[in-house]
């Protein structure tokens, strides 16, 4: 079962290059989709068998992260397939430059969305280190080509800065995972096991130098993926400039898959007894992370790069969660949920405004509300649920983490986390806000028709942003508190 | 048997502090190059005794693609671009040449107070190691053109690799391939970007590429 939903999406990515005819292929991405949550979906009623000696293996923690990424990357391929059809294969004027441009090819799109499918699914289900590293690098891979679809210089500059900076980054994890193998090293030279259950189990024979450093090595590696500050500077440029359904599964899935490769770290810490040590690291680089969203979310010029740094603000508040372990871990777990489903739902908006306003500027987009009527309510509702209001999802796991922090009786890592939270919120109100109200300007239409296609899919995220905050299913209760206990969390329920 | 790796060792070394003085681009592929068969020879001579066919298929396919295909990948895009100029580097090649020893001092200094569990084929497999992943960060920093960059990527995954095959007892066979396939593929990716920024730009400068910021 393991080896059959890696397979399905590699194997139907691969022949998606191939097919010439354009329903086929959507159809294909819509049908591998809904195959891979129908198989996701199974795995909850039947914990799959282990596959490959074990390398391949769902813990509760694979299971969460894995069932996020398929949810939203089926609703994600019911808007693709209305923007694929949208954008047609004409060239188009730039909105920025007005210079001409066209697109790259649909096939390589749809392939690289599936093997992107593919190789995320892959980092959740494996419990071996090394082929973890293999799996997020082939994320990296597969995604890029996404973010340059549309060829002009600047996709092809976030491109650039997407795939150096992180495969810089990737290469420090590789490094951290050669430390922690060193640190499992035995004087006798018998060969230790990368698999984190083998590791765990010999925890007190690791050396805690090499780990530690080790630790270190794969916090600023996957971090850089994850979009922790200081190593972000790549996500605005590419959840900007990236076609917006690629900038939703960017935001929404990879930078939790990311997450995964430093939870695994956390565990491994834990385990030998040094996670105080890794937590304190989570707690400085999420408050830092969330600084960085909340300088550079006041003043946005651009709504794109604005919910891009919102991204980065989650991740924040994600690290800052499992970093101050108990309920925040819960939290955090519950928060990771919260922000994919958020996050893809406004980069889904996003690109409706895109479309119909010609510009990601935020000061010349007015009146989205009467221009966009769906579209328009959508983007001010997904304000509120971005930035932790009640009744959303988002506002109980942000609760959540405080209270972790009050009852870790940390006051000041307290405070400050509630006054960047405002901060954020402020920021991006006042932006959004602006936004929706008013009247649209010249050459926009007010009340215009949107295709069920562009509103649907966002309609669906944005009922599940609610539902998660007024009632969470006793499935996805136990499944987090059994993922919380794994990275080292209290358990805790709702 | 530290005697039979140490003049490799040596050389991967004096390879690094080549590349850090190079300014001819053609040169710095085939050094490159160099390191890459240079690293295929060195876990062949590491790994030989206790695993003969690993060592073999690992040897083979570390020479087969950072000796031969990768230049041959490199070689083209330069020609394409037509660059064969000097670079124009943020740090000039004398300074990069002496900072670049500085690293080799650091280095040393910190691999004799690291201490393997296992005992390493030779007590320089850990500096050099280290000081060619700093060399390949250095030049992915401290250089201005697209394809430099990528030529820092790769010398910065020899270090690794390196460290790599200082503890090959550790990391089982397929994700060593795994490692070597996605290196393949970034590479492939990397230049493929290459190609369509000079087609959009006619220049593979990547300090111009600042059109975003905030």
């Amino acid at each position: 079962m393991l080896l059959l939903v890696l397979l399905l999406p590699t194997v139907a990515g691969l022949a998606a290059f191939l097919v010439r005819a354009d329903r086929t292929r959507r159809t294909l991405l819509v049908g591998t989709a809904l195959g891979h949550l129908a198989l996701v979906a199974a795995m909850w009623a039947r914990p799959p068998a282990p596959a490959w000696n074990r390398w391949l293996d769902l813990d509760a923690v694979g299971l969460l992260f894995l069932s996020v990424t398929s949810l939203l990357f089926t609703v994600a391929s019911f808007y693709a397939v209305g923007y694929l059809k949208r954008e047609g294969h004409q060239a188009h004027r730039d909105f920025e430059e007005g210079r001409v441009f066209s697109d790259a090819p649909e096939a390589r799109f749809v392939g690289c969305l599936l093997l992107f499918l593919a190789s995320m699914t892959l980092v959740t289900v494996t419990q071996h280190l090394g082929l973890l590293w293999v799996a997020v690098e082939a994320t990296t891979l597969a995604s890029a080509p996404l973010i340059s679809f549309h060829r002009h210089h600047r996709s092809l500059e976030a491109t650039w800065k997407y795939l150096l900076i992180c495969s810089v980054g990737i290469a420090l994890a590789l490094l951290g995972t050669f430390f922690v193998a060193v640190a499992a090293a035995r004087p006798g030279g018998e060969s230790a096991s990368m698999l984190l259950a083998d590791l765990m189990a010999e925890a007190d024979l690791l050396q805690p130098g090499w780990l530690r450093a080790g630790f270190i090595l794969l916090l600023v590696g996957y971090g850089t993926k994850m979009g922790l500050a200081p190593l972000h500077t790549w996500l605005p440029d590419a959840h900007a400039e990236a076609p917006s359904v690629a900038s939703a599964l960017l935001s929404g899935a990879l930078l939790n898959c990311a997450f995964v490769g430093i939870l695994r770290g956390q565990q491994l810490l834990g385990s030998a007894g040094l996670a105080a040590f890794g937590r304190d690291l989570l707690v400085v680089l999420g408050l830092v992370s969330m600084t960085f969203a909340a300088v550079f979310v006041i003043r946005q010029a651009d709504f794109k790069r604005l919910l891009a740094y919102s991204s980065v603000e989650h991740m924040g508040i994600m690290a800052l969660g499992v970093g101050l372990g108990g309920a925040a871990t819960f939290g955090a777990l519950l928060h990771a949920v919260n922000h994919s489903v958020v996050k893809g739902m406004l980069f889904m908006v996003s690109g409706n405004l895109l479309a119909a306003y010609r510009t990601k500027s935020t000061l010349a987009v007015r009146g989205a509300v009467r221009a966009l009527p769906v579209s328009g309510v959508l983007w001010l509702v997904g304000l509120f649920a971005i930035t932790g209001s009640p009744p959303f999802g988002t506002f109980l796991s942000e609760l959540t983490i405080l209270k972790g922090a009050l009852d870790a009786g940390r006051w000041w890592v307290a405070a400050g986390y509630l006054a960047l939270l405002g901060a954020v919120f402020a920021g991006m109100g006042r932006i959004m806000v602006r936004m929706a109200q008013g009247e649209p300007g010249e050459g926009v239409a007010v009340g215009q028709h949107e295709a069920w296609s562009a509103v649907l899919p966002a309609v669906v995220l944005l009922g599940l942003a609610l539902l998660l905050g007024l009632w969470i299913p006793r499935g996805l209760a136990e499944l987090l508190g059994a993922a919380g206990q794994v990275v080292g969390g209290a358990a805790w329920r709702v | 048997m530290g005697w039979e790796i140490d003049p490799i060792l040596v050389a991967l070394v004096l390879v690094n502090l080549l590349l850090l003085g190079a300014s001819r681009l053609a040169a710095c592929v085939r050094l490159v190059a160099v390191q890459g068969v240079l690293l295929g020879v060195l876990a062949l001579l590491v790994q030989v005794g206790w695993s003969p066919w690993r060592a073999v298929l690992l040897a083979g396919g570390s020479i087969l693609l950072k000796g031969i295909v990768f230049p041959r990948l490199m070689w083209k895009a330069l020609r394409g671009a037509e660059i064969r100029r000097e670079m124009e580097p943020y740090v000039g090649y004398t300074l990069s040449v002496l900072l670049g020893l500085g690293m080799l001092g650091l280095t040393v200094w910190v691999g004799g107070r690291l201490t393997l569990p296992v005992p390493a084929a030779s007590h320089l497999l850990v500096p050099v190691a280290l000081f060619t992943t700093l060399t390949g960060l250095f030049l992915i920093v401290a250089r201005k053109k697209a394809i430099t960059q990528v030529l820092g990527y790769l010398v910065l995954e020899n270090g690794i690799v390196t460290f790599g095959i200082a503890l090959s007892h550790e990391a089982p066979l397929s994700v060593e391939l795994g490692v070597l396939l996605d290196v393949f593929v970034a590479v492939l990716v990397m230049g493929i970007i290459i190609h369509n920024i000079r087609e959009d730009f006619d220049h593979i400068d990547a300090d111009r590429l600042v059109s975003l910021k905030d």
